[in-house]
C-alpha cells in the first residue's frame, strides 16, 4: 500500500525542529552534562560546567539559543520506500522549514551560498540533506544543526589495514588533543570506521546523533568506545580546554564493510551543544 | 584570582592580569569576526581610517543570533580566535589591548600580544545566552551588510572572561594538556 505524505509537513515538522533543538538540548546530553558537573573534580572546570548548565537554562526559559552558532542544518530524512510524497518537491521542503525555523526562531543565518565567493544567503540554506531509503511507509526525521567550532576540528583519515586498531585509537586520541579548545569541550566524538571516504564521514555524522550512554552492539565497538572515552579525558583538557576531568561525554562508533586495502576513519567532532532531535511522521 | 576591570582597557591594568585570572568587564567593547576583520585589514592597506579606534579598546570575536524584541542581542557567545590570527598582530600594533575569544593562537600573535603589553581572554564557548545576559546595549556601528559580522558596539556588565594568554606571554591552554 502506498501511503501519500504532502511535503508540507516535512516543512512545518523541520522549522519546529530546528527551532527546538537550538534552543533546548536533547534530554540525553542534558544528562551528561549534569553528570560531568556532579563528577568534575577540578574546581574552574566544575565551575564551567556549572556556567554551561545554568546557560541551558537560561536558554530554555527566555528563549535564547544556546549558542550563538547555530549551525548548518543537517537533516537525515529516512523514508519509508511505500511513501509517495505530493505538493512539491522534498528537497525544497526540506530548506523551506529552515528557511522558517531559522528566520521565526530568531536564530542566526550562518551560511554562505558559494564557498569561495561567501555571500550569506541570509536564510541560513541551503541544509546538508542525507537521503535513506528504508521499508515501510513512515518518514524519519532527524535534525541535527552542526556548529562549526568543532566542525572545522574534524578529520578522516585514509589508513591502511596494517594500522589496525592501534592506528584508529591513536587516529581518534589525536583528532580529539588537537581540537583542543577549538571544539568547546566537553566534546561527543563521532567515529565512522571502514566504508569508503565519504560514508566514513557520514558513518561519523550519524554516530553523533546517537543517544549518549547507548553503546554499539558490536561487543569488540563497544569496548573500544569504553576505553577510547577513558583515554580522551586522560588528556586532560577539560570543560572549554581550561583543565579538567571533563574533555569527552561520549565516544559514539559506527562501523562498515570496506575494501581489503583500507581502513578510512573518521572523526566528526561536536561540541557540548550536540543538537539533534528526531521526529517520525 | 577573580577581578574586576573596565574597557576600554589600560595597558597599566594588562600588566595586572594573569593567565588564569577570572575576570569580570565592564564597559564598552566591540565585535568582529572573520569577514569585519578581513574589510578592516584591506582598509587599512587602502591607507583609510578603521571604523573603530583600536587604541585601548578590545574586540570580541563573536557574530550573535538576531535579538528578539525589547532585547539588546540575542545568544552571543564567542567564536573560535585563531581564524583571526592572520589579522590580529597588525591590530595589536596599531593599539588594540584586548582579544576576547576560544582557543589557540597562533606563536605570532602570543608576539604581538607581548611586544604591545595586550591580552587575549577565552569567553566560555557556547554559553551563549549566558553571556547575552551581560550585554546591557548593542549597536551595529559599521559593516551592516554583513548582517551578524558586522562590527557592534556593546555595551557589557560583569562579562566574565578567563584570561588565557597574558602580556607576559603565559598561556593557560598549554599548561593545562598532558
Amino acid at each position: 500500500m502506498v501511503r501519500s505524505v504532502n511535503v508540507e509537513l516535512l516543512t512545518e515538522n523541520i522549522r519546529e525542529m530546528c527551532i527546538q533543538a537550538n534552543h533546548f538540548l536533547a534530554p540525553d546530553m542534558d544528562r551528561a552534562m549534569r553528570e560531568a558537573h556532579e563528577k568534575e573534580t577540578r574546581p574552574l572546570a566544575k565551575q564551567i560546567l556549572g556556567q554551561l548548565l545554568e546557560n541551558l537554562e537560561i536558554a530554555g526559559e527566555d528563549m535564547i539559543p544556546i549558542c550563538q552558532d547555530t549551525g548548518m542544518a543537517v537533516v537525515f530524512l529516512k523514508v519509508g520506500q511505500d511513501v509517495h510524497f505530493e505538493g512539491g518537491s522534498v528537497e525544497d521542503a526540506v530548506n523551506e522549514g529552515v528557511r522558517r525555523g531559522y528566520e521565526e526562531g530568531y536564530l542566526r543565518k550562518s551560511v554562505v551560498g558559494d564557498p569561495l565567493l561567501r555571500v550569506n544567503t541570509k536564510d541560513n540554506t541551503p541544509a546538508i540533506i542525507h537521503y535513506e531509503i528504508v521499508p515501510g511507509d513512515k518518514v524519519e526525521i532527524l535534525v541535527a544543526p552542526k556548529g562549526f567550532g568543532s566542525e572545522n576540528m574534524s578529520k578522516i583519515y585514509m589508513l591502511k589495514p596494517a594500522d589496525g586498531v592501534e592506528g584508529v585509537k591513536e587516529a581518534i586520541i589525536n583528532t580529539v588533543r588537537e581540537a583542543g579548545p577549538n571544539a568547546c569541550p566537553p566534546v561527543v566524538v563521532g567515529v565512522g570506521i571502514g566504508g569508503t571516504f565519504e560514508k566514513a564521514a557520514i558513518l561519523a555524522k550519524k554516530a553523533l546523533t546517537r543517544e549518549i550512554g547507548i553503546h554499539s552492539e558490536l561487543p569488540h565497538i563497544r569496548e573500544l568506545e569504553e576505553e577510547l572515552l577513558a583515554k580522551v579525558n586522560e588528556i586532560g583538557l577539560g570543560p572549554a580546554g581550561l583543565g579538567g576531568d571533563t574533555t569527552a561525554l561520549a565516544v559514539n562508533i559506527n562501523t562498515y564493510a570496506t575494501h581489503i586495502a583500507g581502513l578510512p576513519v573518521a572523526v566528526n567532532i561536536c561540541c557540548h551543544v550536540n543538537r539533534h532531535i528526531a521526529r517520525t511522521i | 584570582m577573580d577581578r574586576h576591570i573596565k574597557a576600554p582597557l589600560d595597558r597599566e591594568e594588562v600588566k595586572t592580569l594573569h593567565a588564569g585570572d577570572y575576570v569580570y568587564i565592564t564597559g564598552t567593547i566591540y565585535t568582529a569576526r572573520d569577514a569585519a576583520h578581513l574589510r578592516m585589514s584591506q582598509a587599512l592597506d587602502r591607507g583609510e581610517k578603521l571604523p573603530i579606534e583600536l587604541d585601548r579598546n578590545v574586540i570580541y570575536y563573536m557574530g550573535p543570533t538576531p535579538a528578539r524584541e525589547g532585547r539588546p542581542i540575542g545568544s552571543a557567545g564567542p567564536t573560535t580566535a585563531s581564524r583571526m590570527d592572520k589579522y590580529a598582530p597588525r591590530l595589536l600594533d596599531l593599539g588594540l589591548t584586548g582579544m576576547i575569544g576560544k582557543g589557540k593562537r597562533k606563536p605570532e600573535v602570543t608576539e604581538a600580544i607581548v611586544r604591545n603589553g595586550a591580552v587575549f581572554f577565552a569567553a566560555v564557548g557556547g554559553a551563549g545566552a549566558l553571556l547575552s545576559k551581560c550585554i546591557k546595549k548593542a549597536e551595529v556601528i559599521a559593516y551592516d551588510d554583513l548582517g551578524t559580522e558586522a562590527i557592534r558596539k556593546l555595551e557589557v556588565e560583569d562579562f566574565p572572561v578567563i584570561v588565557v594568554i597574558d602580556s607576559q606571554g603565559r598561556n593557560l591552554y598549554e599548561e593545562v594538556c598532558k
